[in-house]
């Protein structure tokens, strides 16, 4: 067994790294690409970066490549983000035109690498007209799908649905996220990576070091929302509950604690808005980090009594995951994967509203017994099932039933 | 104390994995379930009463399928979540048969209530299948007694295939570890009734394993000591 793997067994057990070179076996000499839009910031890009480099240490050949584009094509996409997960945008006609030529402009230069490729992840809408461009194609491309898509704005869906419902297959993180296409859907939830700078255990003095550096009182109550800024996450939200739970816990200090990343040009515009709304209150600290202020986020985290993640639309909730595995309760917003993951008096409480989340803070902020407890709970829930091991052994399996076509039942010898 | 003979073949030890496949179809009314389940992929059916227990959860299972539980939670009607989770899969000889037995429950309700109830949008059932991938361990078992020493280190796929799984794969309706000591003969019959009475229904797997272990040693004890 490789190193890295060895140090994966220590984690989730052998047996479970045992069970992942038994599906590898069966797919020795297969190439694989996965194509996203950005290398850093966002789930997609942190889960790649383990994914990829543990199937390579499985024998499997797998790469990962990123198109580039200007800032009108992020514009683009970012449109595209907000529509699939229910505002109603328009697209300029002019924009769109970017969006494919950019994707053609992409595909000459990954031509060769995809066109041989055994299987190909396409992740998210940014590259999703990239099968299009190969028409003489020899593998498999398969349709990740990261965001909450359950009411999508129809009239961009139908505009992507034509480039996506081509593929051999679509992967949505939850049932109900799944579209009527003439394919068949996987459902993987998506996970975190136990051995990333953002979840290792840490020493206690960097955790001190971190809140040091931002002024956070140790020895008051901190409440935490660790993502991007953008709307969806609610930060506004996240405010106006913590204002209503200070009136009861006077000592709370708020944490909101995120970066953008280079795919999501709104991120600014929402920061200044949260930035005006925290002037003067110096228990409000927003932090805008650098995409890779993995362990600034991971001591954050830790450093937390209770992990907010209020939002309104959620794909999956990563950082959810994170605090979960780092043993903290989260109040999470009552929507997409949160679902999945917060299961109220278990692992956290689900939210609908600034005022839910206030109620909540002040329940989980008066018992350390119950957050102790709680917390406990969290991180066995994420071991059991949401850390990559699973995910890996997810894409492995769903290559090896496209492979073997429809069957329900695929027996390997 | 019974010499164990060794049963005709090893017990091979397989391991699972199982992908959940959406199939885009919804209900939010009875009616609309009923109508789905009428042509629904068969695969469905063997999702919704075995596949849910390879989901995570904390609480205990309500009910033995997500029918049932789906009755209770999304449209409140309890006595129709009752009559579908009396439904048990292995008595019926294959899932077109349980289906058609889902389909008389819901029917019969359907006649009873004059009012349809509606679900929340985001609370109807979704319809998912599952693709199964079985692959070797390299692992086999040649006595009774190697099964009760290595069951709590079998992993929660081995489980989920040799002993619910295998209920709906196996003519017998019966579990591969039930069928293997079978083939041993009267000396294990206390331990294959015994396995026989384990619920496998409303238990988390590796709650599910703890339990077949104990049962397990405690059998053996009896074997042993006879």
């Amino acid at each position: 067994m490789s190193s890295l793997l060895d140090t994966y067994a220590q984690v989730v057990g052998r047996d479970v790294i045992e069970q992942l070179f038994q599906v590898a076996d069966s797919l020795s000499g297969l190439r694989v690409v996965h194509v996203n839009s950005t290398r850093l910031g966002g789930g997609v890009a942190e889960i790649l970066e383990k994914l990829v480099p543990l199937t390579r240490e499985l024998g499997i050949d797998t790469r990962w490549e990123v198109i580039s584009g200007t800032p009108e094509f992020y514009r683009c996409t970012k449109s595209f983000h907000d529509a699939l997960q229910g505002v109603a945008v328009s697209v300029d006609p002019g924009l769109l035109r970017i969006f494919e030529d950019t994707n053609a402009v992409n595909a000459e230069q990954l031509g060769p690498i995809l066109r041989e490729a055994d299987v190909v992840f396409i992740h998210d809408p940014q590259p999703a007209p990239l099968l299009k461009l190969f028409p003489d194609r020899k593998g498999r491309w398969i349709w990740r799908c990261h965001i909450d898509i359950h009411r999508p704005y129809r009239p961009v869906w139908r505009y992507l649905r034509d480039f996506i419902s081509l593929y051999d297959a679509s992967i949505f993180s939850l049932p109900s996220f799944a579209q009527p296409l003439p394919h068949v859907q996987y459902i993987i939830p998506p996970s975190i990576d136990p051995l990333a700078q953002k979840n290792v255990d840490l020493p206690d003095h960097e955790i001190v070091a971190a809140l040091e550096r931002f002024a956070i009182d140790r020895d008051r109550p901190i409440v935490l929302q660790v993502s991007r800024f953008d709307r969806f996450k609610d930060p506004v939200g996240v405010i106006h509950g913590y204002r209503l739970a200070k009136t009861f816990v006077p000592a709370l200090q708020l944490v909101l604690a995120g970066g953008s990343a280079t795919d999501d040009p709104d991120g600014e515009v929402v920061l200044a808005e949260v930035r005006q709304l925290a002037e003067g209150d110096p228990d409000l600290h927003v932090l805008h980090l650098p995409p890779d202020a993995h362990r600034t986020i991971n001591a954050l985290q830790r450093a937390a009594d209770v992990v907010v993640q209020k939002s309104l639309r959620e794909g999956f909730g990563l950082t959810v995951t994170e605090a979960m595995w780092k043993g903290k309760p989260v109040i999470g917003g009552d929507t997409g994967g949160i679902r999945l993951q917060v299961v109220d008096y278990h692992t956290g409480f689900l939210v609908s509203t600034p005022e839910g989340a206030a109620l909540r803070m002040r329940y989980l902020l008066r018992d350390r017994a119950k957050r102790s407890e709680m917390g406990q709970k969290a991180r066995d829930f994420v071991r059991d099932n949401f850390l990559i091991t699973r995910h890996l052994r997810d894409y492995l399996t769903l290559i090896l039933g496209l492979t073997h076509g429809a069957e329900d039942r695929i027996e390997l010898s | 104390m019974v010499m164990a003979q060794p049963g005709p073949v090893p017990f091979v030890v397989k391991d699972c994995a199982l992908l959940m496949i959406a199939t885009g179809k919804r209900a939010q009314n009875l009616k609309e379930l009923r109508e789905q389940l009428v042509s629904i992929h068969l695969g469905c059916v063997y999702y919704h009463f075995w596949g849910g227990l390879l989901h995570p959860r904390f609480e205990a299972r309500e009910y033995n399928n997500d029918f049932a539980t789906w009755a209770n939670r999304s449209i409140h009607d309890k006595t129709l979540a009752e009559r579908l989770s009396v439904v048990d899969p292995t008595a019926f000889g294959s899932l077109g048969d349980l289906r058609q037995e889902l389909i008389e429950v819901i029917e019969e309700r359907l006649d009873e209530r004059e009012v349809l109830a509606w679900a929340q949008p985001d609370q109807q059932f979704e319809f998912i299948r599952s693709q199964i991938v079985v692959f070797q361990t390299g692992q086999q078992l040649l006595l009774p007694e190697d099964l009760a020493s290595r069951i709590s280190q079998l992993s929660l796929g081995s489980l989920f295939y040799h002993f619910i799984d295998a209920r709906g794969r196996n003519d017998s309706r019966k579990d591969d570890f039930s069928s293997w000591l079978a083939s041993f003969g009267e000396a294990y019959a206390v331990m294959t009734e015994l396995l026989g009475s384990v619920e496998p229904y409303f238990t988390s797997l590796s709650e599910l394993r703890n339990e077949l272990a104990d049962r397990f040693q405690e059998c053996l004890c009896e074997v042993i000591c006879e």
